[in-house]
């Protein structure tokens, strides 16, 4: 796993917001494209691409990209 | 006059455009101002109606959609969309108790789910712009009962369930969905089950008293593609004749 890689797979479910938006450090919740839908997105890249399965409840416990991206790779 | 239908500047892909419905929205479109991708598995079919196509700029690809190799290779060929057509499909008549895996797949593999998995390459590919309007043409057949008629019946009763959902998940782009639900239309699906001149006697019992032309249809979706319906979206629109069963 790699953390560059992970943010662009991140900012891939995003339609509008610029892929220079998005850092390790960036508070995605904060972004205002973001929306339940797009959580939604996210957790099935991570499943999908990753096969790591992080619930929604899981999700909400972490502030920025790179927070998930550690969540994601203590489950693999 | 301000024309609320034109489709003037607009990129529009039509699936199954070599024949029937599909073929009647890809003519309609061109002749409304759009510059139309047709697509279908039939080259030749598929220049016949490039050829009737009025206007400059209109393009073909061939594909067959229930091919993922397939579906990729026409997705990057594409330029961005205002809309897209989904006319692809097949007709099927098996009563209940012969079913087959064969005879679902044959209907839903092209019904269903070819056109649900190249939606998902189209978006994310980011080939639908903002304010786009995607229609599917769906049938009638999915809330009239007919024997014979269950696979493609559920076939595109799951599309008309599957249009309403994406509707949701769209609306924040001002991007709408909508179905088209026809019942019997002139075209070699309706052949499927019974002979000419058995539909058309059958078709007396309509109101209207004829069963639909593809341009009748294509009409429809000139509405839901251009802006006059731009408060339309998530919605399923029977198109009859005038009847309530098929």
């Amino acid at each position: 796993m790699n953390l560059q890689e992970f943010v662009v797979n991140f900012a891939n479910q995003f339609d509008d917001t610029e892929l220079e938006v998005f850092a390790p450090e960036t508070s995605f919740r904060e972004l205002e494209e973001w929306s339940s839908l797009t959580g939604l997105a996210v957790l099935n890249m991570i499943a999908k691409k990753y096969e790591v399965k992080i619930t929604p409840a899981e999700l909400k416990s972490v502030e920025t990209i790179e927070a998930l991206y550690n969540l994601v790779a203590s489950k693999k | 006059m301000n024309n609320p239908f034109t489709l003037s500047g607009k990129t529009i892909l039509v699936t199954g455009a070599s024949a029937g419905i599909g073929r009647g929205i890809a003519i309609a479109c061109a002749g409304m101002g759009a510059q139309v991708i047709l697509t279908a598995r039939n080259t030749e079919r598929l220049q016949d109606t490039l050829a009737m196509l009025e206007g400059k700029g209109h393009t073909c690809i061939v594909a067959d959609l229930t091919k993922e190799i397939e579906r990729t290779a026409l997705v990057e060929q594409l330029p961005m969309l205002d809309g897209v057509v989904q006319c692809a499909g097949v007709g099927s008549r098996v009563p209940c108790k012969m079913l087959t895996q064969d005879d679902l797949d044959h209907v839903m593999k092209p019904n269903a789910e070819a056109p649900m998995l190249l939606q998902a390459q189209l978006l994310n590919e980011k080939k639908i712009k903002k304010q786009a309007s995607l229609v599917y043409i769906a049938s009638a057949a999915a809330t009239m009962p007919s024997s014979g008629n269950a696979v493609y019946s559920a076939s595109k009763a799951a599309m008309i369930a599957y249009a309403k959902c994406l509707a949701q998940e769209l609306a924040p782009r001002q991007i709408r969905v909508n179905c088209i639900s026809p019942t019997m239309v002139w075209t070699d699906l309706a052949l499927v089950g019974a002979t000419i001149e058995q539909l058309q006697e059958a078709q007396q019992l309509y109101p209207l008293k004829r069963y639909g032309q593809p341009e009748d249809i294509a009409n429809l979706a000139i509405y839901l593609l251009s802006d006059a319906s731009v408060w339309m979206t998530g919605s399923n629109i029977e198109i009859t004749g005038g009847t309530q069963t098929l």
